[in-house]
């Protein structure tokens, strides 16, 4: 689990000088970034008339994914919140326009003025706190939010993660949910542990706007999970919160026999317990 | 940065209500050179707020747009060569942004807008 980097330093930190050499360097990477971006691209749907459209990229790092939007014709700008990819993003001299920012603090761009965003690997850092400051629920619902105001009607936002566990998938899909976004999860090669993509499909609006999801390549083997995703999110909400539910539904707490045993148990190292009276371990009243 | 970023741009700081537009101080602008799409030109223009770009275009050195427009002057060459070139071809290099109603700064370096907010800003 050490090899995920989300794990390791906060992203402006784990991206540094070194890292994002990397990037500019790796004709691996290069090669999974610029499949993943033209998937994401397929999934957009953005009508097929041959009009750039202006795109947004989520964590665009050194702007590979930009390049793949810039050959397609499409204008773009990027966000990212480590100066070091950025600096490596003005090395290649990508065309679109590069922002430093920080995705959990909210997209600052004018409503409905954007036709599409994709992301790539990036929404999966939302899920961690590494500031004392950061709650992932409040940067998770500050993203979605400010993606669906700055995204025109009907258009879509296509978000490649990885999350760590299927609690991180249903915490991230449900703040999509609730900013006002339709959609699922598309998984690309679901059979293979590692070649295995997962696809957030958010769509601005009613479902009833958005065009139909393109034909899936023969070998790619996707398969739409936004049905089966909705049973995920039951079974392992409820399968978190058991323990205490239990102890709630019982109602009888530890009892009066077991708070006279640690009172007891505290007077002997010394501490100062009040007295035990009628009173010890009696429930309160509903109303007090 | 590109006046077609600065457009869509709004300054994003707690209890702002209007943080648009954001007024620009100019170190240094740059000019590259890129195609002409008149397609683009002409589905952006309905979501490009047309004061704002004029005026932006005017405090970085370029006053040859005229103050208003309307979609049927999309047909004319030479307004196409002028809206495209104060939208794609301009870049604020160094500078800064500021926020037209808190007054904060945000620096621009390399073309690039440094628009973290500060902890209590969230």
């Amino acid at each position: 689990m050490s090899s995920r980097p989300e794990l390791q330093a906060p992203p402006e930190i784990f991206y540094d000088d070194d890292e994002a050499r990397k990037y500019t360097s790796s004709s691996r990477i290069i090669k999974i970034q610029s499949e993943l971006t033209e998937r994401a691209l397929e999934l957009l749907a953005l009508p097929d008339d041959g009009v750039p459209r202006l795109l947004l990229d989520i964590g665009c790092g050194s702007g590979l994914s930009g390049e793949t939007l810039s050959e397609k014709g499409h204008e773009w700008i990027g966000l990212d919140i480590s100066q070091s990819m950025l600096n490596v993003a003005l090395e290649r001299e990508v065309e679109g326009d590069l922002l430093l920012g920080d995705m959990g603090q909210g997209l600052g761009f004018r409503p409905g003025v954007i036709d599409g965003a994709i992301s790539i690997s990036a929404i999966q850092w939302l899920c961690n706190a590494d500031k004392s400051s950061h709650d992932p629920r409040r940067r998770l619902k500050a993203f979605f939010g400010s993606l669906y105001r700055c995204l025109a009607r009907g258009a879509r936002a296509v978000l490649q993660v990885y999350p760590e566990n299927i609690d991180q998938r249903v915490l991230i899909l449900n703040f999509a949910m609730l900013a006002g976004f339709s959609g699922g999860v598309v998984v690309d090669y679901p059979h293979s542990a590692k070649k295995r993509k997962e696809y957030l499909v958010l769509t601005c609006g009613p479902p009833s706007v958005s065009k139909s999801v393109p034909e899936e390549d023969g070998e790619s083997c996707s398969d739409d999970e936004s049905s089966g995703d909705d049973e995920n999110q039951t079974v392992c909400v409820s399968d978190r919160h058991r323990p205490r539910k239990k102890q709630r539904m019982m109602k009888k707490g530890k009892g009066r026999e077991w708070v006279l045993k640690k009172k007891e148990q505290m007077r002997r190292r010394g501490n100062d317990v009040p007295a035990d009276t009628k009173y010890t371990a009696r429930k309160r009243k509903a109303r007090f | 940065m590109r006046l077609l970023t600065h457009n869509m741009l709004s300054s994003n700081i707690k209890g702002v209500t209007n943080g648009f537009p954001l007024r620009i101080e100019v170190e240094k602008v740059v000019e590259k050179q890129v195609d002409l799409n008149p397609d683009f030109l002409r589905s952006m223009f309905s979501k490009i707020d047309w004061k704002a770009l004029v005026h932006a275009a005017r405090s970085i050195g370029y006053s040859e747009l005229p103050d208003e427009a309307d979609p049927s002057m999309l047909d004319s060459d030479d307004f196409l060569r002028r809206f495209h070139h104060a939208l794609l071809q301009l870049h604020l290099e160094e500078g800064a942004l500021i926020c037209p109603e808190t007054g904060r700064r945000f620096p621009v370096n390399k073309g690039i807008p440094n628009m973290l907010l500060h902890e209590d800003e969230v």
